[in-house]
């Protein structure tokens, strides 16, 4: 009967053991996460990296700050071995068999799994103009990455960062802090691109520019100069930019090569439906390689923050332990941009309408983003109070009076959320 | 090396030993304390590192900072008085003693 229900209903077959591949803060969370919600099988946390896992975030900040700081790791030292959860570090996946349930390693192994879960994430894209091959350019997404760039820092030299979105405008202000002359050079005519409003990207280059950060939007790259080692940027105008390093922030793609080899769907990421299940029930993907059914925007798309990898593997846990969950978290973001906290709650395409919050010495604090006269998004700049009530409001699906929001007033948003939750207990 | 100690949301007490110069979430985090979650890592940014502190401990740590107090604000179930994110709280030698209540539910 066992396996004639298993082959109507595959995904009510054993679970048997759990493989996940990437043990970023996605596969990582997942592992935690499974042992939390009583999983007694074995589980085998693969990652290409040689170090623990750790915290991503830190490399383009507290990371960079002095030679000898150490990565943040996501979990104590003994954590993976006290919760027998199989690490192994430095294993390269090359080949999912799924008609045996096989993961194939680079030195041969097969490792059957009674699941997969694929939280491969996303690699960097690599700057490929003539000159991007040589020393002195580097790009930020791994540890490895970090302790290239941070051990080429030294003395005050001339920086470029090609990209103004989060990370290389985290990494701008922490090079400017150490002294570093800096530029920034964007294709696009504003920092940050989609990620926020029009308002709030005009103040983080405000504040950039207090720093003495030269950005330069509008501005198409010719190539990068040099012998070998680089020494400036070229731009499509002919103005040279001189530089002793340059540092490439100019987006991410889904490591989804593993799973389009072994024929699952991927349009931009791994596909998964609400329960980040592939079309395969014995195989799922999380975290930033996971191209899902996002339930605020009704639409398939793909997220990458440490928000989304660590709530769906939550999500994912529970529904391997037996209490299916879609995924539907209200995605948040932050980037520290030198002193500036940029908090982002929602999501913001489709957004038509934008209400700015002031400071009384005129300073922007948030931007509240609206689609069709609802709440979407929520862009705070050193207001993490008013990014903590966006979440909330989100997550109830509330849309603050206008003057409410114009303001700003939190005491008068919560009452808003309150009276909502209260009238819902 | 001071001792903290933190009360677990399954009704555990947990002492252990925690650098000076870690955080009191860090201290949770290498010692495998569950209910401190610090998704963010110590950014000030998610507020799951929330704990209550021991009423005698209150006035003896440093003062919240302004991020720090806005984050709890919007917590889940804050204290106005015990309420401290453990990611902001960094060890000192006069920390030792220090006693963590740490709540069901973090954001």
């Amino acid at each position: 009967m066992r396996n004639h229900t298993a082959a109507l209903h595959p995904e009510r077959a054993p679970l048997g053991n759990i493989v996940i591949v990437g043990a970023g803060h996605a596969g990582t969370q997942l592992a935690a996460s499974l042992r939390e919600e009583g999983f007694p099988g074995p589980v085998t946390l693969i990652s290409r990296e040689a170090d623990a896992p750790y915290h991503k975030p830190p490399l383009s900040k507290s990371f960079m700050k002095d030679s000898g700081a150490p990565l943040q790791p996501l979990k104590g030292e003994r954590f993976f071995h006290d919760h027998g959860i199989e690490l192994r570090l430095g294993a390269e996946v090359t080949g999912i068999d799924r008609a045996a349930r096989q993961v194939i390693l680079s030195d041969g192994t097969r490792l059957p799994y009674g699941r997969l879960v694929l939280a491969t994430g996303a690699s960097a894209r690599r700057l490929t103009i003539p000159g991007a091959g040589q020393g002195g350019v580097f790009h930020l997404r791994t540890a490895g990455d970090a302790r290239a760039m941070r051990s080429a820092l030294s003395g005050h030299g001339r920086v470029v960062v090609i990209g103004g979105g989060f990370i290389g405008l985290e990494a701008a202000a922490m090079l400017r802090a150490r002294g570093h002359g800096v530029e920034v050079v964007e294709l696009a005519p504003r920092l940050l691109g989609r990620a926020v409003s029009a308002t709030t990207a005009m103040a983080v280059a405000d504040d950039l520019a207090r720093q003495g950060i030269v950005v330069r939007c509008r501005a198409g790259l010719d190539r990068l100069l040099g012998n070998g080692a680089v020494s400036g940027v070229r731009l499509e105008d002919g103005t040279e930019l001189p530089a002793d390093m340059v540092v490439v922030g100019i987006g991410a793609a889904p490591d989804d090569g593993l799973a389009r080899q072994c024929g699952l769907a991927c349009e931009g990421g791994i596909v998964t439906d609400g329960m980040l299940a592939t079309a395969d029930p014995f195989v799922f993907a999380i975290g930033d390689c996971a191209a899902f059914p996002q339930a605020q925007l009704n639409a398939r798309t793909r997220v990458e923050s440490v928000q989304n990898a660590t709530d769906q593997a939550r999500a994912l846990a529970r529904t391997l332990t037996g209490r299916p969950a879609a995924y539907d978290a209200v995605p948040w973001f932050w980037s520290d941009i030198g002193a500036l906290k940029l908090q982002i709650a929602g999501l913001a395409p489709g957004s038509d309408e934008d209400i700015p919050v002031l400071s009384a010495t005129g300073a922007l604090r948030a931007v509240w983003r609206l689609a069709g006269g609802r709440l979407v998004a929520v862009e705070t700049l050193n207001d993490p109070g008013i990014h903590m009530l966006a979440r909330r409001l989100l997550a109830a699906g509330i849309t603050p009076d206008r003057a409410a929001m114009a303001a700003g007033d939190k005491a008068t948003l919560k009452s808003a959320l309150d009276a909502v939750q209260g009238a819902l207990v | 090396m001071p001792h903290i100690t933190y009360r677990d949301p399954n009704g555990r007490t947990h002492v252990v030993e925690v650098a000076v110069g870690l955080t009191v979430m860090e201290g949770a985090r290498d010692n495998d304390i569950p209910g401190i979650l610090a998704d963010c890592g110590g950014a000030c940014a998610c507020s799951t590192c929330h704990v209550y502190v021991d009423p005698a401990w209150v006035e003896r740590l440093p003062p919240q900072g302004e991020m720090e107090a806005d984050m709890l604000e919007f917590a889940c179930e804050p204290d106005p008085v015990r309420s401290r994110l453990t990611c902001q709280l960094r060890v000192t030698a006069d920390m030792d003693g220090l006693v963590v209540t740490i709540p069901a539910e973090q954001a």
